[in-house]
């Protein structure tokens, strides 16, 4: 802005905005601040984001030694439920046997399973409806009516391969990054 | 009459203090001055250097690990490292794989409970713990170690005047208390003498310390890099380690410090210059610089008072 | 306000008029800081400190915030907390350090903002308010500051929480209940840390609400100036936009290099090492210090030994309280009509030594409460005391002053030290000197 010295000697804003050669260093200082400012705002923002020990846990090993063929276990992962489910090969058969144009969210046991490791299903234990943890996991609970998981909510029924297939969950149980570290050990969080 | 109330209440102050005074000084000169004994026996740090040290200092990894294997074969049987997790070794130079299995083979386990029975147990630590600290609580610390309370060392080079330098010359200031003679010649009078289960180290502040000296020879530690570990290689390498465990930032911190200084400068140079120009530059120089003494303002002020009829 | 010459506001664009004319916030920012506000010509640079002091509450604030946001007000897990936030937060390190070196710096330049105004005599009238604003605003950042200290809980966070709730308890009648209702309990504890942090919280926006009750109050006479006369004309002043702005602006960038050099390169020397220790209510430190900026308090608390009707240790509270409410009274202590100490030789003497008092009460308030410190605080508290509530008065009554110029523009034009001397100005007829 421009600075107009009246002849009694005193000092005022000049009325007219335009700009001048003189006013760039002033434009420049402005112009230093406002970055400035908005570095400023970086940290600011990003001390929001998960700490270090949050994403320390964004991926965990699990040992699936112990589960027997027909077997699950529930466990945590990044703070939601986790179902490891080891697969018989009944259920496997079952799986591939159906049409997959059919389904709601057309996927085959393949594509949600490791290479070689079908009988490893591993998925979410959230359902995909309205956030629920289905039952099936442990023993003695209710298996739906295809043999998979069943969500008491809203009555959705997931395949033995955790698709859904009945009920109002529009997607299958979400099946997570993992890689396999050795035939026992599987890491969850870990892209292959 | 707030002066007078002042004066007096001020009189008041400065009589009380001056009682005071009057006590402290009579005291002073009635009593000897005898330095305590720590004043005259205890030392301050010794100067040691560190690759960290000045504005722009930089942690030495190896010699990190190396502090890391002596605190680990050292230290780690009473001192705790709490607020350290085992990922963070990633810092020091170590790969994913070797910090899993230092923390797996880790002495101490991590509290857990037993997944079938409910019972409190222990397990093998993961990465993203934090270091298990070497007693379950603070009674059986000090009933490991008589009675005294092996402190945590996770932030010690901070929480101690004197800082790594410190550490060093705590570890390597043992001496043996009949034949120790400080700068004067003085020997240790009785009552300064270490009791049971204390050990005089003159860098203490309290000239005793609960912890028996815990470098006692060289090769101690047989180094993996085969750096030759004297007794004050090792007392610098641990204290470099601890320095890193206080401070894990320090080089970021100098870092992100550097860039936002440079900018700093640079903006407030920006800034001085713009403000030059606004007080000092453009417009204002191309008027002719008159004031309101000058004699054409100051006729053209008396017409208009004369204009409007006021006096002077 | 009442300068009759002040830039009526003028909306630059459609936007501006549209809001102004449902909410008048834009004239009033420019009133306030804009081109609408005279401020006279002359200010130098101890005149900068007060802005600084605004942003340090910015800075203060802001970072509290978000340190709020990972600190947990739980006695066992307190300490880790901020070590959580040193360690795993996303820049935690610089938020925490920012805060704890932000407080240190808000106290720097607040303190030499005060110092500004005993020189100049700002604090006398018509500008007692802002004055007396100013010392309720030092009152809520002590008390602020304090309480933020504790919340570490640390050994020096613990300790000094013990200490200053214990000078409580030496009110007579009163002061055990009293002590015991602050802490919530015998000794600081769980209820205790819980109410400090929320008052922490709460303080710092009380105090922008004092700071905008003070900035309002300096309006109405406008600012103060080094020569201590009053602006008479246009010729006197400048639109604080551009002209202070643009200052301000340079003041903040060297404030901002000098904080940025503490909190990048040593962010631990002003703080003390026992706070790195967790608090152990069974192990008191050696020496218990406060943080430095209350260290010319401290020294003048520990400075009365000895009993003298009252006990020594309830007038030491009254003391340390007393040097900062007689503040409250110096309008009236000191109404000498000059105003500011550059035309007041002997008081300009006595300002000297009062620095240099409250220095060395700030190095004794550091150290140990040992010989021959008390006695050198005892000295200095003398002083102090004497200062406001003897000498001060006695000058006003007595001191020979320097003739004052006729005006701000005039101090200006011919030179602070012409003006001092009586200048030929014939056809001229100056207005009264107040």
């Amino acid at each position: 802005m421009a600075i107009v010295e009246h002849s009694d000697g005193t000092l005022a804003a000049s009325p007219d905005g335009e700009l001048r050669r003189r006013d760039f260093i002033n434009i420049a200082a402005v112009s230093a601040a406002g970055v400035g400012a908005v570095a400023t705002l970086y940290p600011l923002i990003n001390q929001m984001n998960p700490s270090a020990d949050v994403l320390a846990l964004a991926s965990i090993e699990v040992d699936i030694a112990a589960i027997q063929p027909g077997q699950a276990i529930k466990t945590v992962f990044r703070k939601q439920p986790l179902f490891v489910r080891h697969l018989t090969p009944a259920e496997i058969q079952a799986a591939n046997a159906v049409a997959v144009g059919e389904l709601r969210d057309p996927q085959t046991l393949a594509e949600r399973t490791k290479p070689g490791k079908p009988q490893w299903l591993i998925t979410m234990g959230v359902c995909t409806h309205l956030g629920c943890v289905p039952l099936g996991a442990a023993e003695g609970e209710n298996k739906g009516d295809f043999g998979g998981y069943f969500c008491p909510c809203h009555g959705s029924h997931y395949d033995t391969a955790a698709r859904i297939r009945k009920g109002p969950a529009p997607k299958n149980l979400e099946v997570p990054d993992y890689a396999f570290k050795s035939d026992t050990v599987v890491a969850i969080g870990e892209v292959a | 009459m707030v002066r007078l109330l002042g004066i007096l209440i001020g009189l008041g102050f400065v009589l009380v203090a001056g009682w005071s005074l009057g006590w402290g000084v009579y005291a002073y000169l009635g009593e000897s001055h005898q330095e305590t004994p720590e004043h005259r026996f205890h030392l301050e740090p010794r100067d040691v250097a560190f690759s960290f040290d000045g504005p722009f200092g930089k942690y030495d990894r190896q010699q990190l690990q190396r502090g890391f294997q002596v605190y680990k074969e050292v230290c780690a049987s009473c001192h705790g490292l709490s607020f350290v997790a085992f990922r963070n070794l990633e810092e020091l130079g170590y790969g994913e794989e070797e910090v899993k299995a230092i923390a797996d083979q880790w002495q101490i386990e991590v509290p857990a409970v037993d997944p079938k029975t409910g019972e409190a147990s222990t397990r093998k630590a993961l990465p993203a713990d934090k270091f298990p600290n070497p007693y379950p609580n603070e009674v059986a610390a000090r009933a490991a170690n008589n009675n005294a309370l092996p402190p945590d060392l996770s932030l010690i080079t901070k929480a101690r005047h004197g800082g790594a330098p410190y550490i060093v010359s705590l570890l390597t200031g043992y001496r043996d208390p009949a034949t120790y003679r400080n700068e004067e010649g003085e020997a240790l009078p009785a009552e300064t003498r270490p009791g049971q289960g204390l050990h005089f180290n003159p860098y203490f502040a309290n000239l005793n310390i609960a912890m028996p000296p815990p470098l006692t020879a060289d090769g101690q530690v047989s180094y993996a890099d085969g750096t030759n570990p004297t007794r004050e290689q090792m007392a610098t390498d641990v204290a470099a380690f601890l320095a890193w465990s206080a401070e894990p930032r320090l080089e970021n911190r100098r870092a992100a410090g550097l860039a936002t200084l440079i900018f700093l400068i640079f903006a407030t140079i920006l800034a001085y210059v713009a403000y030059q120009n606004i007080w000092h530059g453009g417009a204002s120089r191309a008027v002719r610089r008159t004031g309101p003494l000058d004699p054409e303002n100051m006729a053209k002020r008396d017409t208009a008072s004369a204009e409007a009829g006021i006096e002077g | 306000m009442s300068f009759p010459w002040a830039e009526e506001y003028r909306p630059k664009s459609g936007f501006m008029r549209w809001l102004d004319q449902r909410l008048p916030l834009p004239r009033l920012v420019h009133g306030a800081v804009g081109g609408g506000y005279p401020v006279p010509r002359n200010l130098n640079y101890w005149w900068n400190f007060g802005v600084l002091a605004g942003v340090a509450l910015l800075i203060q604030i802001v970072t509290g915030i978000v340190l709020a946001m990972h600190y947990v007000p739980y006695d066992a897990q307190a300490f880790g907390s901020v070590e959580h936030i040193m360690r795993d937060v996303n820049q935690g390190w610089l938020l925490r350090y920012l805060h704890a070196n932000g407080a240190s710096f808000f106290f720097v330049v607040t303190y030499i903002h005060i110092f500004r105004g005993l020189y100049y005599g700002s604090y006398k009238a018509p500008r007692e308010l802002v004055w007396m604003l100013g010392l309720v605003i030092l009152l809520l950042m002590m008390a602020t500051a304090f309480m933020g200290y504790v919340l570490p809980w640390g050994q020096m966070s613990f300790w000094a929480s013990k200490v200053i709730t214990g000078l409580f308890g030496a009110i007579p009648v009163v002061g055990e209940p009293v002590q015991q209702w602050l802490l919530g309990g015998y000794a600081p504890d769980q209820p205790t840390l819980n109410r400090f942090f929320s008052l922490h919280y709460l303080l710092p926006f009380v105090i922008a609400g004092v700071v905008i009750l003070h900035i309002w109050a300096l309006h109405i006479p406008g600012s103060s100036n080094p020569t201590g006369v009053e602006v008479k004309s246009a010729q006197d002043t400048v639109p604080f936009h551009p002209y202070y702005t643009a200052k301000d602006g340079f003041g903040l960038g060297v404030f901002l290099i000098l904080l940025a050099l503490v909190t990048f390169f040593a962010p631990n020397y002003l703080g003390h090492a026992d706070n790195y220790i967790p608090a152990n209510p069974l192990s008191t430190p050696s020496h218990i210090v406060p943080e430095w900026y209350f260290w010319p308090f401290y020294a003048i608390l520990r400075a009365f030994t000895a009993d003298f009707i009252l006990p020594a240790k309830l007038w030491g509270v009254l003391a340390m309280f007393g040097s900062i409410l007689l503040l409250f009274f110096l309008p009236w202590l000191d109404p000498s009509p000059v105003r500011s100490g550059s035309y007041r030789p002997t008081f300009r003497w006595f300002y000297w030594i009062l620095l240099l008092d409250i220095a060395v009460l700030g190095w004794c308030g550091g150290l140990p409460a040992e010989e021959p410190w008390v006695m050198v605080s005892q000295v200095a508290t003398i002083y102090y005391f004497a200062h406001f509530l003897i000498i001060l008065p006695i000058l006003s009554w007595t001191e020979r002053t320097l003739p004052l110029p006729a005006s701000i523009s005039e101090s200006v034009l011919h030179g602070e030290a012409r003006e001092a001397a009586p200048v030929d100005l014939s056809g001229f007829r100056p207005a009264a000197a107040e």
